[in-house]
């Protein structure tokens, strides 16, 4: 039983003639305004790619009217705030050093320029308070490794420490006592405990005394006789309570074994001698300066 | 309207719909990705991009393993945010030995691409490690097991003429010396002549300062390669792009 097709009752609405299996098709109108935001992106795209680049031909795409540019954009910014803020830079690098601070429209401009500096190039290492870690200096205290007057900071900053890339790089290079057998196992106790001693914590008194020789012979052409360090070779205070890597036995009988060889790239080529005066003194200023 | 009433023709005929969709595609393709192989400014001539050394490629391998790209962009957009931060904007002649380039597009962490030398070795060992022990505000989970993966470079030849038929200038002496200049690259006290005369300025280091190669040694390697290549005192840039 079948029944008889629908059929269309819209006689208004003309069909496209076309006829599938007896289906027709209906020649509805596309609604107005849909229509014309369609002819209006048409025009929009036509007028963009004349105004902006966008055509590749043989040689090169076409420029556009508008002379559209990223490149001379960002260029332009960073040429904008470069002029802005010329005068100042021009004046903190003709300053002396040592006058920054002393200057308040220098110093309030190193405060946030150099604060700016460090949270993008310096934090990862030496922690966004500055307060260091492991194996990166603690720039809040008064224990400095290389100086910690505005000018040793300075060419820490500028140069950097044991790396490749800058001929006058800080460098000094600790013997790997144990590593390289230049101390036994047993000296190597020996000096820990002495190491422990001089810095004010729980030694084996006996040890200790064997190892205030073998720190004589080994270590205190760096460290000095009394463990206070050296800083044209940035060997640590040992007297202090003050940690690179760590007072307790193990560290430093890694240290003594192993040694050291922290590297700080040099920062001439990232920055501008502006940034890095900036930076020092923000870095001098954070309480440890001298 | 005479040729557009014959449409039938091709709605009624399958494969003549389909060769014509084809054609219209082609057209789409030719136009925007064909001048990109014969456009000389689409990768600029620059100084200093050389092939990655055999451990940089294999750091490479691992970074991709490892899905970093996933939270590290490696394309410095021109942009003054971006250029203050990271430093040059990326060229695409940077990444023309990169295969696949490792651009990305998602920023949890921050951009790679120039992060070679911005960091000490130390760094990059105690950071993979554990991100939270130098950058507490760090989400980046714990990679320490990459130094106890040791390992050895048995198809880096194969590696190597593998982006050599895509197209990166390795040549057979490269190849060759692959399996010496992989061992080569962790040993400062070796000889590494050859690695840096074969890859100029190739960094030379006991990465992870642990004996062994490891894919610590690998990875670190290459994130200190990272955007250091093209020697951009000698480079001008073409403003008009």
């Amino acid at each position: 039983m079948s029944k008889k097709p629908v059929k269309a009752t819209k006689k208004e609405v003309e069909t496209t003639g076309h006829s599938w299996d007896g289906i027709e098709e209906f020649n509805n109108p596309l609604p107005r305004w849909w229509l014309w935001t369609f002819y209006v992106c048409i025009a929009w795209a036509v007028a963009y790619s004349v105004a902006y680049p966008a055509w590749p031909l043989i040689n090169g795409a076409t420029p556009g009217l508008l002379g559209a540019s990223t490149r001379a954009d960002v260029a332009a910014e960073l040429k904008r705030y470069a002029d802005a803020n010329g005068p100042i830079q021009a004046k903190l690098v003709a300053a002396d050093l040592t006058q920054i601070s002393a200057d308040p429209e220098l110093a309030g401009f190193s405060a946030n320029a150099g604060k700016a500096v460090f949270n993008t190039w310096c934090a990862q290492c030496h922690g966004s308070g500055a307060a260091g870690n492991k194996g990166f200096p603690n720039l809040l205290d008064n224990d400095w490794l290389w100086g910690g007057d505005i000018e040793a900071i300075h060419t820490t900053i500028t140069h950097g420490v044991r790396n490749t890339t800058d001929e006058d790089a800080r460098f000094s290079q600790m013997p790997a006592f144990g590593k390289d057998e230049l101390l036994e196992p047993a000296q190597i106790e020996q000096v820990v405990q002495y190491v422990r001693q001089i810095s004010g914590q729980e030694a084996d008194a006996d040890l200790a005394t064997e190892g205030a020789v073998v720190f004589a012979d080994n270590c205190a052409a760096c460290h000095a006789e009394d463990g206070t360090g050296d800083r044209a070779q940035g060997a640590p205070n040992l007297t202090d309570a003050i940690w690179l890597y760590g007072g307790d036995v193990a560290t430093l009988t890694e240290t003594v074994t192993n040694a050291r060889f922290g590297v700080m790239p040099n920062w001439n080529e990232r920055l501008t001698e502006a940034d890095i005066r900036a930076v020092a003194t923000y870095v001098h200023g954070l309480g440890g300066g001298e | 309207m005479g040729l557009l009433d014959k449409h039938g023709v091709i709605e009624k005929n399958a494969t003549l719909l389909l060769i014509f969709s084809f054609l219209v595609v082609t057209v789409g393709g030719i136009v925007e990705i064909a001048p990109l192989f014969y456009l000389e400014n689409t990768i600029e001539k620059v100084e200093g991009m050389r092939p990655y050394t055999p451990l940089e490629l294999t750091g490479r391998d691992v970074y991709v393993r490892e899905g970093c790209y996933l939270c590290h962009s490696q394309m410095i957009r021109p942009m003054r945010d971006e250029v203050e931060r990271y430093g040059h904007y990326s060229l695409a002649a940077e990444s023309m030995y990169d295969h696949p380039f490792q651009w990305g597009s998602k920023r949890t962490g921050p951009d790679l691409a120039r992060v070679g030398g911005r960091y000490s070795d130390a760094w990059h060992i105690d950071h993979l490690t554990d991100p939270q022990s130098v950058v507490k505000e760090s989400v980046m989970p714990k990679y320490g097991f990459l130094m106890n993966r040791m390992i050895e470079p048995t198809f880096i030849e194969d590696r190597l003429k593998t982006d050599a038929l895509v197209g990166v200038p390795y040549t057979s002496e490269m190849i060759e010396a692959a399996k010496a200049d992989f061992a080569a690259q962790i040993d400062p006290d070796g000889d590494y002549e050859g690695l840096q005369a074969r890859y100029p300025k190739a960094n030379v280091s006991n990465f992870d300062g642990k004996p062994g190669i490891s894919e610590m040694d690998a990875l670190v390697s290459y994130l200190q390669v990272l955007g250091t290549m093209v020697d951009f005192s000698t480079f001008e840039p073409v403003a008009s792009r």
